[in-house]
């Protein structure tokens, strides 16, 4: 866990999703050769919000981020960080994100201490002493070199890099992935610690749903390159359900339309429905059945249930 | 303040967070006038978004289960006596109700469950009786 630093907590949290944003994206499509690797995507992240982004892999999300990160730059749409397209004013959006991605990039040959003065140049609002307490947090000997250390410890000091300017948006690109449970509940706790700063935005890809669910405003979900869903997580939550239906007959799936598939037990069929606005009694008594249970669901039953082909 | 958080249900994690204070003050192991935990440390402690903790303190005290004193924090309410008997038994029949759909469900009928339960009281009541008479000096 990361510790209480010495600045002043200001107070309430407060958050609106109409809110001015710190990240919008306006109908970004890019193309690397024949592959669509992003296609009309739109996306506005207001001030103070965790945004969580799922997608299988191969999905766009990391193409995403680095259009964010002003990596790449729009071939069609707009993306604008802070009021400003990152391509274009690298230095000045750099500056006020931190950002840690999946792949070590970290030089091998650099000991902590000596990346840390390496990248402090970069970032006006620095400070030595949160990166020390956040050394000290995670253990880490800043002696050390980052090819004698463990995937965890690299990992920490990557996040040690993008916390110590205390940025007001953090952009962590599956953060978690291939890291033990401590590692990415450090992760977790940054994550926490960021968005209680009141103000701070973060934005984070990841494979752990469940992670996702615990920590994340709002939610958006990529497929194939597009934006399928993109919103407060609770919406998703009261708009999907998991509905079992009892009809008489066993041999085909009721006529609603389903997120995934129906699946059969029995007499009994269930799926994830979008109940949103429709009237699920009248369309299920319509087709002669009743409903035997209907229920919430997790984001990773969602995700699993939605993402199949 | 003991909390916890189930992903699996889909239950948006700020209503779990109001129901189980709500739950702890209608059962009075939250007394009036005792201070919920501030919004961070609760946030850090169960690993959830601070914004989360904060929207159900918020719906929370337009329950009036707690109240808010400026820059103090967040405690229960003095006023909660007179909102805990309608409390407590809306908690009871949610959970009533949960029971009942699961019962159905594992396929008992009505005559099975009521049995059950009643059997169950007196196991639990054999119990609590022995623990009473195990306690020196009370009663």
């Amino acid at each position: 866990m990361i510790k209480n630093s010495e600045h002043a907590q200001p107070e309430p949290l407060e958050y609106d999703f109409n809110g001015e944003s710190v990240i919008e994206i306006a109908g970004l499509s890019r193309r690397f050769g024949q592959k669509r690797a992003l296609d009309d995507v739109s996306m506005a992240i207001p001030r103070g919000v965790v945004m969580g982004l799922v997608g299988l892999n191969g999905a766009g999300k990391t193409t995403l981020l680095k259009h964010i990160l002003g990596l790449l730059r729009a071939q069609q749409g707009t993306v604008s960080v802070f009021g400003k397209d990152p391509s274009r004013h690298p230095k000045q959006i750099l500056s006020r994100l931190g950002y840690l991605t999946e792949e070590d990039t970290l030089p091998g040959w650099m000991k902590v201490w000596q990346i840390l003065r390496f990248t402090k140049p970069f970032y006006p609002n620095w400070s030595d002493s949160y990166a020390q307490e956040l050394l000290e947090t995670f253990k880490i000997d800043p002696k050390k070199k980052i090819k004698q250390m463990s995937k965890g410890q690299r990992a920490r000091v990557g996040l040690t890099l993008a916390l110590a300017h205390r940025p007001e948006l953090l952009v962590l690109d599956e953060p978690s992935s291939g890291l033990d449970p401590v590692v990415r509940n450090d992760i977790l706790a940054a994550i926490i610690r960021t968005i209680a700063d009141a103000g701070n935005t973060v934005l984070f890809s990841s494979h752990l749903l469940d992670e996702v669910q615990r920590v994340s405003d709002m939610v958006a979900v990529i497929r194939h390159g597009k934006m399928v869903e993109c919103g407060p997580l609770e919406n998703l939550q009261t708009r999907y359900q998991r509905v079992t239906l009892q009809t008489d007959d066993d041999a085909s799936p009721p006529n609603i339309e389903a997120m995934g598939k129906w699946q059969q037990n029995g007499n009994h069929w269930s799926a994830i429905l979008d109940v949103d606005g429709e009237d699920l009694e009248k369309a299920v008594s319509g087709i002669g059945g009743k409903i035997v249970q209907a229920h919430g669901v997790s984001l990773n039953e969602w995700f699993l249930d939605t993402s199949r082909d | 303040m003991d909390i916890r958080i189930s992903l699996s249900d889909g239950v948006p994690i700020y209503q779990q967070i109001v129901t189980q204070v709500r739950y702890l003050v209608a059962a009075g192991q939250l007394e009036p006038g005792v201070e919920l935990p501030p919004i961070r440390s609760l946030a850090q402690r169960i690993q959830v978004n601070p914004n989360t903790v904060a929207r159900a303190y918020r719906e929370l005290e337009r329950e009036g289960v707690v109240e808010k004193r400026s820059t103090k924090g967040t405690f229960v309410s003095q006023s909660v006596i007179r909102l805990s008997a309608r409390h407590r038994q809306s908690e009871l029949r949610d959970r009533i109700d949960q029971l009942l759909a699961e019962a159905r469900q594992l396929g008992f009928n009505n005559d099975q469950l009521l049995e059950q339960i009643e059997s169950r009281l007196r196991i639990l009541d054999r119990k609590q009786k022995r623990a009473d008479s195990a306690k020196p000096g009370k009663n």
